[in-house]
């Protein structure tokens, strides 16, 4: 299946969070550094953010995922693919596809996130995403409007 | 934002919508047909039940063709549960996961 065909299929995942922040704001929240580091687990986003370019994810201990710019239309929506890079055993599972979609609604946006995973992970991997990601976005929101995150713990490695 | 705090509390006020969101955390992505079918209420009910999950931001839809296909939104719950949970029990609640997750991993020993 390749990047494309995925989104023959349904999603896996779809979250949604409304912000009260400029479309703008959100997708530099989204694609910079000094902001995810904020709210992502501490977490540093570093990438080019055009089709085709390589983004990653770091943490203390170097790339904890990574993955390619699938499109990339600022600050409306962005896609790309991610594979977990900080656990061995995650090495050589197929990637995710992340797709983030910034729709202004006055003073707001909304900001959906879907998730599609086109090749069976391990069981783990998912429940983890599940916990994490709603964790995220709404750390995320909480910092745009807040200027403070919400406090999270960095999650366990999977057992 | 304390309004949408309000659907939230009011959506999850119900026993049929709770067990609406059940369903989708079992399966995630159904359509109103599939959610029926488990469900004892009418059509009706579970589409009016579904717009207020739905309005409260508890339910996600995306269009498939002319297929709606709704996902469990748990990002508002977060919203709620850290802004107010979290601040006063936060320590004793790591303790009670940590000490969760200690037992569990025993068990996996055996």
């Amino acid at each position: 299946m390749t990047a494309n065909d995925e989104m023959m299929v349904p999603p896996d995942v779809v979250y949604v969070t409304y912000i009260r922040a400029t479309p703008q704001r959100v997708w530099d929240a989204l694609t910079k550094g000094e902001d995810t580091q904020r709210y992502f687990f501490g977490f540093r986003i570093e990438g080019e953010w055009r089709t085709g370019a390589r983004w990653a994810l770091y943490g203390d201990e170097g790339v904890h995922d990574d993955g390619e710019v699938l499109e990339c239309d600022p600050p409306r929506r962005l896609k790309i693919s991610w594979n977990v890079r900080a656990f061995e055993d995650a090495r050589g599972l197929p990637p995710a596809y992340i797709a983030y979609e910034i729709e202004p609604l006055g003073e707001t946006v909304r900001l959906t996130m879907t998730q599609h995973q086109p090749k069976p992970i391990p069981r783990k991997y998912h429940e983890g995403g599940k916990q994490g990601w709603p964790m995220i976005l709404s750390s995320l929101k909480s910092y745009l409007e807040t200027g403070a995150p919400l406090v999270i713990e960095t999650p366990a490695p999977p057992q | 934002m304390s309004e949408a705090v309000n659907d939230v509390f009011r959506a999850l006020a119900d026993p049929s919508r709770r067990a609406l969101l059940d369903a989708l955390y079992k399966r995630n992505g159904q359509t109103l047909g599939e959610l029926c079918d488990g469900m004892a209420m009418t059509r009706q009910a579970v589409t009016k039940h579904l717009a207020l999950l739905e309005d409260a931001n508890l339910v996600a839809v995306v269009w498939r063709g002319r297929e709606k296909l709704h996902y469990l939104n748990p990002v508002p719950i977060h919203e709620i549960s850290e802004r107010w949970i979290s601040k006063y029990e936060r320590g004793r609640l790591s303790a009670l996961s940590a000490l969760k997750k200690a037992l569990e991993s025993d068990d996996d020993g055996e």
